[in-house]
C-alpha cells in the first residue's frame, strides 16, 4: 500500500497552526446579536413565574425568549425526551437553562438576563445515588415510570448462573465506587444560527450535526431541508459536544425571531454546566472461579448517578454491563443495571461511555481473586482472555483480538514480572476493550450509518461527508483513504464535512466510529471511482480483460498521471460522481434490549503503569506508562499515537485528580484553576506499542483507537497503588487523603451497594453457540429478528 | 415549612437593571493605539475591555483563541515584547507602546516558521485550539533558551493546558524545532 500504514500530517494542520482555522465562536456575521442565557441558581424547584417585562425595555435588547416559546422536549435519545431549551415549570439542576436574551451587545444580554425575575418554590434536591433510591422529601425529580428517583432499571441473565456457581470453587465480592468527572474541552461551547428567507443555517461546535439537525427541526418544527447545519472546526469534544444543547436551539430560535444572526459562546462555568460527562458509578461486582483461575459465573451490579436529565443514560447504563464478556470468556453472566435521576448537571457520554467505570471495577476485582487464591493477576486474566472469532454469551460477536500480543508487548517492555519489590514503588497491569463504532444508530433505522461522496474532475478530487472532525483527525482519514485508492497525495485530497447541506450524512464523532463507519464509507466510493479511471486509462492503453495490471499509486495510473486518467475518464463518462456507504450488519441477539453493545469489532488494549508513592504525603506519582493497543491497522500511525497518548493522558487525570464535586447543590468548582487536570508537569512518559490483527471488517482491517487506550489506566494505576504499598483503592480518582486512609485500614473505597428495587423477574437470554459467528440476514433469518433492533 | 418561606425571588432584577443605566453613562471609554505584529492600530474601547477581547472581536485576530477568560488555561497566550502574557487578564490600556504578538504574526507571509513545521508535522496540534498559545509559549522558550532541555520545556509550557495531545508530541515538536535550529 503506498500511504495506508504511513504517518502523515493532518490535513488541517497548516490552518491549525496559523491561526487560521475558524472555530464556531471564531465566526462573526454582519450584524450579528449576541445571546445569554439566564440558568437556575437552585438544584431543585419549581418555577411559579417568570416576568421578562424589566428585560425588554433594556435599550440595546432585540428579543427575550422562555421556555413558553420552546416548549417541544427533545433529548439525545429517542427513549428520554426530557430536556426543554428552556425550562418553564420546573429546574432539575444549578445551571438548568430558563430563559434567553438576544441584544446588540453580550454585557446588555447579560444585563437583561439580570433583570429577568423567575419566582421559584423551592425543592429538596437529591444528591447522590443512595438519596436518589429514596422516598423523595418533596417530589420526584422526573416522573419516570420506575419508582423513586429511577431513571431506568435493568436486569439481565445470560446462561445458567446456578451451573455457573456450582462449578465455582473460590467465590468473591467487593463493592467499588468510580467518581464522575468531565470533558474539558479546552474550546468551550458556541453557536451561531442564521435565518433568511425562511431558512435556518446553524453553526456550531458539536460532535454531531446530523443530530443537531434533528433536534432543531423537532423543537423548532421545521422541516429538515429547511435547516442546515455546519460544524465549525472543532476545540475538542471527547464526548461533552454529542448532545443536542439548549444554546443551540435557543440561538435559532432568537435568530427567527429577529431575522439577524444570533450566537451564544458559553463561558467556561456554564460548560460545567452543559456537563454530560462521566457518570459517577457505584458497583458491585461477585465473581466464581474454578480450581484453575477460570471464570465460571459473574454477576455485576452497577448504580449510575445520572444528573437532572436522560442525555444518553439509558445507553450509559446498558454500556456498565456489556462488554465485561468482550474482554473475558464469562459462560454465565448476570448484569443488573440502575441509573438515577440527581440534582446535578446532566451525566452522559465521556471518552469511553459507560465503560471505564466496570472496566476499573473488574480489573481490580480479578487481582483481588488473583491474589486470595495465590495466582498471578496477569496470568489470571490470560487464563481467560476471550477467544478471538468467537461469540459471547450476551451474543456479541468478537472478530480480531490481540489481546495476548498486547499483553506480551507492554509485559515485556516494562520488565513488569522482573520488577524490584521496593515499598512506595509499584507497577500494575491492565487490558481493555472498547467498540469501533456502536452496531446500532441511536434511533432506530435501516439506513446507512455512514456515506461518502467522491467529486472527481480535471481539478482534481473531492471528498463529502457528514463526519466530524473533532480533532481526532477524521477528515485526515478520508484523505488516506481516497489518495491509497486513486493514487494521488493526502494532501492533494480536498475536503467537504460536516455541513447538512452539501454532506451525505454520517451520524457523528462518538462511539469511535468514525475511521471504521466512513472510513469503509470512503473506501467503498473510492473503489467505484478507481474502476472508472481504470477503465478509461484501460482504453487508452488498449488492455482489454483483465484491469488489474493497470497499476495505480504515486500520483500515476497505468501509463497516465492522475490528472491525465482524471481527464480521460471525465472525457469518456462525463461529470465523474461515486457514492459508498456502510451500515454494520445485525449481531445484537434476540432479546430487546441488544442493540447496545454490538459492534462491527472491538479495539484491545493492555497497559502497565508504574507508579511511586509518598507514604507521609499519600501522593501518588505516575513514572511511567507502557501501553499496547490493537488498533486493527494503524491507516496513518501518527494519529493513532496521538489518540494513544491523548488517551492515556485524559486517563491519568480521571485516575488521579479530575473530579465533578457538589456541595449544597451547587458544583464545588467550575473553574479549570479548581478543576485539576495534569498540565505538562504531570505527563509521565508513554511508551505505545500498535498491535496490528487486520480486522476482516475494517477499512484495511481498521478498528478504534480513540476511546479504547484510556480504559486500562484507571485499574493499572490503582493496581500500582496496591502493589507499592499493599492497600487498595477501591475508588476512582486516587487522592492523596484517600491513600493516607487505607493506609490505616488496608483499603479505601465504598462499604456496601445500596438496596435497589431490581425487578423480580431478569430478562432470561439463552446464550448462543460460542462458534456462531452469523451476522446480517443470515442471522436475522435464522434467529428471526429484523434489521432495525 | 410553609409555603412563602419556601419561595425565593430574584431581588436583584431591578438593581441591576439601574445599574446597567449607570454604567452605561459612566463607562469611561479611550482611544488606545496597539502595536500588535507589527501594525498599529488606533481603537476606541471601553477601558474594562480586555487585550482578549479587542484582539478578537475589534482587530479581528480571531487565531487567539479563549478558553477562561480567568487566566486559568493559557490558551489566549500572546506575546508583549516577547514575553509570554495572557491576554484575558490584560487590559489595552496597559499595553499600549508595547510590541503585541499574536499568533497571526509569527510567520513572514504564508511560509510557516520551523516551529510552526514541526507543530504540524508531528501531529502536536490536534484540535488545535490551544495551539496558537502553546506556539506563543514555545516561541518565547526557544528566543530565551535555544537548547531547552525537557525539564526546561515542560516548565515554561505548564501554563498552557491541552486536553488532546497529552503533551509528548508538544514537548516532541519543540525538541525537533531546537534540534534543527542547532544542526543548521
Amino acid at each position: 500500500m503506498k500511504v495506508i500504514g504511513k504517518p502523515y500530517p493532518k490535513v488541517d494542520a497548516g490552518p491549525k497552526v496559523t491561526g487560521a482555522a475558524v472555530y464556531a465562536d471564531d465566526l462573526n456575521l454582519p450584524r450579528t446579536l449576541h445571546c445569554k442565557i439566564l440558568r437556575s441558581p437552585h438544584p431543585h424547584a419549581r418555577i411559579l413565574s417568570i416576568d421578562t417585562s424589566k428585560a425588554q425595555r433594556i435599550p440595546g435588547v432585540k428579543a427575550v425568549v422562555t421556555g413558553r416559546d420552546l416548549p417541544i422536549r427533545y433529548g439525545i435519545l429517542p427513549v428520554s425526551q426530557d430536556e426543554r431549551a428552556l425550562e418553564f415549570e420546573k429546574v432539575r439542576y444549578v445551571g438548568d437553562p430558563v430563559a434567553a436574551v438576544a441584544a446588540t451587545e453580550e454585557e446588555i444580554a447579560a444585563a437583561a438576563c439580570d433583570a429577568i425575575e423567575v419566582e421559584y418554590e423551592v425543592l429538596e434536591p437529591v444528591m447522590s445515588i443512595t438519596e436518589a433510591l429514596k422516598p423523595p422529601k418533596d417530589e420526584r425529580i422526573h416522573a419516570s415510570r420506575a419508582p423513586l428517583n429511577i431513571h431506568r432499571l435493568l436486569s439481565y441473565e445470560f446462561g445458567d448462573m446456578e451451573a455457573g456457581w456450582a462449578r465455582a470453587e473460590h467465590v468473591r465480592e467487593d463493592v467499588f465506587f468510580y467518581q464522575g468527572n468531565t470533558h474539558l474541552p479546552m474550546e468551550q461551547h458556541s453557536a451561531t444560527a442564521q435565518y433568511v428567507d425562511g431558512k435556518l443555517t446553524l453553526w456550531s461546535s458539536t460532535q454531531v450535526v446530523h443530530y443537531v439537525h434533528r433536534a432543531l427541526a423537532k423543537v423548532l418544527e421545521l422541516p429538515m431541508h429547511r435547516i442546515r447545519v455546519i460544524g465549525a472546526t472543532h476545540g475538542g469534544g471527547f464526548g461533552g459536544k454529542t448532545d443536542p444543547f439548549a444554546h443551540e436551539i435557543v440561538v435559532a430560535k432568537l435568530a427567527m425571531l429577529t431575522g439577524r444572526p444570533v450566537k451564544c459562546t458559553l463561558t467556561r462555568e456554564e460548560v460545567f454546566y452543559a456537563h454530560r460527562g462521566r457518570h459517577p458509578v457505584l458497583m458491585h461486582v461477585k465473581t466464581g472461579v474454578d480450581g484453575e483461575g477460570r471464570i465460571t459465573a459473574m454477576h455485576f451490579r452497577s448504580a449510575l448517578d445520572g444528573g437532572g436529565y436522560g442525555s444518553y443514560g439509558v445507553a450509559s447504563t446498558f454500556y456498565t454491563g456489556v462488554l465485561q464478556t468482550v474482554t473475558y470468556n464469562i459462560p454465565a453472566y448476570k448484569f443488573e443495571g440502575c441509573r438515577l435521576f440527581t440534582n446535578k448537571a446532566p451525566c452522559g457520554p465521556k471518552r469511553g461511555h459507560g465503560t471505564p467505570q466496570p472496566r476499573f471495577a473488574l480489573e481490580l476485582h480479578l487481582d483481588k481473586i488473583a491474589a486470595e487464591i495465590g495466582l498471578d493477576p496477569v496470568e489470571l486474566k490470560r487464563r481467560n482472555f476471550v477467544k478471538p472469532f468467537s461469540r459471547t454469551v450476551n451474543w456479541l460477536r468478537v472478530t480480531s483480538c490481540g489481546l495476548e500480543e498486547c499483553t506480551n508487548r507492554v509485559l515485556e517492555a516494562s520488565g513488569y514480572a522482573q520488577r524490584r519489590r521496593t515499598r512506595g514503588r509499584g507497577m500494575g497491569f491492565a487490558v481493555s476493550t472498547y467498540m469501533s463504532g456502536a452496531g446500532t444508530a441511536i434511533y432506530w433505522n435501516d439506513m446507512p450509518h455512514s456515506e461518502v461522496q467522491i467529486k472527481v474532475d480535471r481539478g482534481g478530487v473531492t471528498v463529502y461527508c457528514g463526519a466530524m472532525d473533532i480533532g481526532q483527525g477524521s477528515d485526515q482519514v478520508l484523505a488516506h483513504v481516497v489518495a491509497e485508492e486513486l493514487g494521488v497525495e493526502p494532501s492533494d485530497v480536498r475536503l467537504v464535512t460536516a455541513d447538512t447541506d452539501t454532506t451525505p450524512i454520517d451520524l457523528g464523532s462518538y462511539s469511535s466510529r468514525v475511521t471504521f463507519m466512513a472510513g469503509n464509507a470512503a473506501v467503498e466510493a473510492a473503489r467505484k471511482m478507481r474502476a472508472l479511471l481504470v477503465e478509461a486509462v484501460a482504453e487508452k492503453m488498449e488492455v482489454h480483460g483483465d484491469l488489474s495490471e493497470i497499476e495505480v499509486g504515486d500520483g500515476r495510473i497505468g501509463d497516465f498521471t492522475v490528472s491525465e486518467a482524471f481527464e480521460l475518464a471525465e472525457a469518456k463518462f462525463g461529470a465523474l460522481s461515486t457514492a459508498g456507504s456502510y451500515k454494520p450488519p445485525r449481531i445484537g441477539g434476540p432479546f430487546k434490549g441488544s442493540g447496545v453493545g454490538p459492534s462491527p469489532a472491538y479495539s484491545y488494549s493492555a497497559a502497565v503503569v508504574e507508579v511511586d508513592v509518598d507514604e507521609r504525603t499519600g501522593i501518588v506519582t505516575p513514572l511511567h506508562v507502557w501501553i499496547a493497543h490493537d488498533i486493527g491497522r494503524a491507516i496513518n500511525p501518527m494519529l493513532v499515537e496521538g489518540q494513544v497518548e491523548g488517551s492515556v493522558y485524559m486517563a491519568l487525570g480521571e485516575a488521579l485528580m479530575e473530579e465533578q464535586e457538589y456541595r449544597k447543590g451547587r458544583h464545588k468548582w467550575p473553574s479549570m484553576l479548581e478543576y485539576k487536570s495534569p498540565t505538562f508537569l504531570e505527563m509521565p512518559p508513554i511508551e505505545s506499542f500498535l498491535v496490528e490483527t487486520d480486522d476482516p471488517e475494517g477499512p484495511y482491517g481498521a478498528k478504534e483507537a480513540g476511546q479504547g487506550p484510556l480504559l486500562p489506566i484507571m485499574p493499572a494505576l490503582n493496581a500500582a497503588v496496591h502493589d507499592a504499598l499493599g492497600v487498595w483503592i477501591d475508588e476512582v480518582p486516587v487522592t492523596p487523603e484517600k491513600v493516607l486512609k487505607a493506609l490505616e485500614s488496608g483499603r479505601f473505597g465504598p462499604k456496601a451497594f445500596p438496596e435497589v428495587p431490581w425487578p423480580e423477574e431478569p430478562i432470561r437470554v439463552e446464550p448462543p453457540a460460542p462458534d456462531d459467528l452469523r451476522v446480517g440476514p443470515e442471522f436475522e433469518a435464522a434467529f428471526g429478528v429484523s434489521g432495525a433492533h | 415549612m410553609n409555603a412563602l418561606d419556601r419561595r425565593s425571588r430574584a431581588v436583584y432584577a431591578q438593581t441591576q437593571f439601574d445599574m446597567l443605566n449607570e454604567l452605561d453613562r459612566q463607562v469611561d471609554r479611550r482611544v488606545v493605539t496597539l502595536d500588535v505584529n507589527g501594525e498599529p492600530h488606533q481603537v476606541l474601547v471601553p477601558v474594562h475591555r480586555t487585550l482578549l477581547e479587542v484582539l478578537r472581536e475589534d482587530l479581528a485576530l480571531t487565531g487567539t483563541k479563549h478558553g477562561c477568560e480567568l487566566g486559568e488555561c493559557g490558551t489566549c497566550t500572546v506575546l508583549v515584547d516577547g514575553e509570554p502574557a495572557l491576554s484575558c487578564l490584560l487590559l489595552p490600556v496597559q499595553v499600549e507602546g508595547a510590541a503585541i504578538t499574536t499568533v497571526e504574526g509569527i510567520a513572514a507571509g504564508s511560509e510557516l516558521t520551523p516551529l510552526q513545521k514541526a507543530f504540524a508535522e508531528l501531529g502536536a496540534a490536534q484540535c488545535g485550539y490551544c495551539t496558537p498559545g502553546m506556539l506563543l509559549s514555545a516561541q518565547a522558550l526557544l528566543e530565551r533558551q535555544p537548547d531547552p532541555s525537557e525539564a526546561e520545556i515542560r516548565e515554561a509550557l505548564a501554563g498552557n493546558l491541552c486536553r488532546c495531545t497529552g503533551y509528548l508530541k508538544i514537548i516532541e515538536a519543540v525538541r525537533l524545532t531546537a534540534h534543527r535550529r542547532q544542526a543548521r
